[in-house]
């Protein structure tokens, strides 16, 4: 038998669904870094600022609600309470997160800083262990590290860079989250019940709310999953119920 | 100074924030309401992220036409069951048109 060169590993492990989602994911998303760059110097806060800001806090809306709030020359406080806000949302993630990836000790520790957004709605297309681990990782890994690049050009180029919206790569986070979610919503009426009501409260307290307070209500949907004991049985689908 | 400290803090809270999720013990995620909220939550919030990212900017609900194209064209490539990432390459093709045609 041949041994594999390095190479060829590679390009095996590329062909695999989740990794090659999760590549795509992280590159599609991680472009929006210039975005943030330029958003955290442009407020006032200098390039390292925005570099330790992506480095530790790594979770974009946050990052914009703090830039936004020294741009307005607002409390600090209230702009970091805020950002804290927002992060809660990862909290959430984290539960099921926790119970999907199956990691313990240092390796869950340091899995722990890649829940967000994208890295979740990766993980929860895919079924099996192996593939929600690969899904997670890689996209955790090329957000990170091209999240992280992206802020130091943007922070540096603030005027010469484009706005990435001429681009339409303002249109990749929701596309990707609907993509990712698309085959769940087929699986059950409570799912899609579920996704319909989370979008529909958001919607509706938007106007009424400080921003990312919307998202966390949406949280409320998922209590259409208390009476669900099919749940229990199956790990990863929602069982139709009929109502 | 002020501005480093909330820098920080807001970096190291939010690290924190994400481990409390991943950490949260095994007895209050055995507990079966618990559970079926957790397994529930993503697709609430990444539902209502979908609605957000494509009507709303701050506290205002907008009309914007490429964005709301570009989600149109992602939903219309699903339908066809197009590959994932090429959902991606329509969805911003779409936007970016739409917006180079001056309808942004």
């Amino acid at each position: 038998m041949n041994r594999p060169t390095p190479l060829s590993r590679l390009f095996a492990l590329a062909r695999r669904p989740p990794v090659r989602d999760g590549f795509g994911v992280g590159l599609a998303v991680g472009l929006s870094g210039l975005a943030f760059g330029t958003t955290a110097t442009t407020a006032g806060l200098s390039v390292a600022q925005a570099c330790v800001l992506s480095l530790l806090a790594f979770t974009g809306a946050s990052q914009f609600a703090l830039a936004g709030v020294v741009a307005g020359g607002g409390n600090l406080i209230a702009g970091a309470v805020g950002a804290l806000l927002l992060g809660f949302r990862n909290t959430l993630y984290g539960l099921r997160m926790s119970e999907l990836l199956g990691w313990r000790g240092p390796a869950r520790a340091l899995a722990a800083h890649g829940v967000i957004d994208e890295t979740t709605a990766v993980a929860l297309a895919q079924h099996g262990r192996a593939d929600i681990r690969a899904g997670f990782t890689t996209t955790f890994a090329t957000l990170f590290l091209l999240w992280n690049a992206t802020t130091v050009i943007g922070a540096i180029a603030t005027e010469r860079i484009g706005d990435p919206a001429t681009f339409g790569l303002d249109v990749v986070g929701p596309a990707t989250f609907l993509a990712l979610l698309w085959p769940r919503l087929k699986e059950g009426n409570r799912v899609l019940a579920i996704a319909l009501l989370g979008a529909a409260i958001a919607l509706a307290t938007t106007p009424l709310l400080p921003p990312g307070v919307p998202v966390l209500l949406a949280s409320i949907a998922a209590l259409l999953a208390l009476g669900d004991r099919a749940a229990d049985t199956a790990q990863t689908t929602v069982e139709e119920d009929g109502k | 100074m002020m501005l480093w400290i909330a820098v920080v803090a807001t970096g190291l809270g939010c690290y924190l924030l994400k481990y409390a999720g991943m950490a949260a013990p095994r007895a209050l995620l055995d507990h079966p309401l618990v559970r079926r909220f957790a397994m529930a939550v993503p697709v609430a919030l990444l539902a209502a992220l979908i609605a957000l990212q494509t009507v709303a900017e701050g506290n205002q609900l907008v009309v914007d036409l490429p964005r709301l194209g570009g989600i149109a064209a992602a939903v219309v490539a699903l339908l066809l069951r197009v590959p994932f990432l090429l959902v991606l390459v329509i969805a911003a093709a779409t936007t970016a048109s739409l917006r180079a045609l001056g309808l942004g």
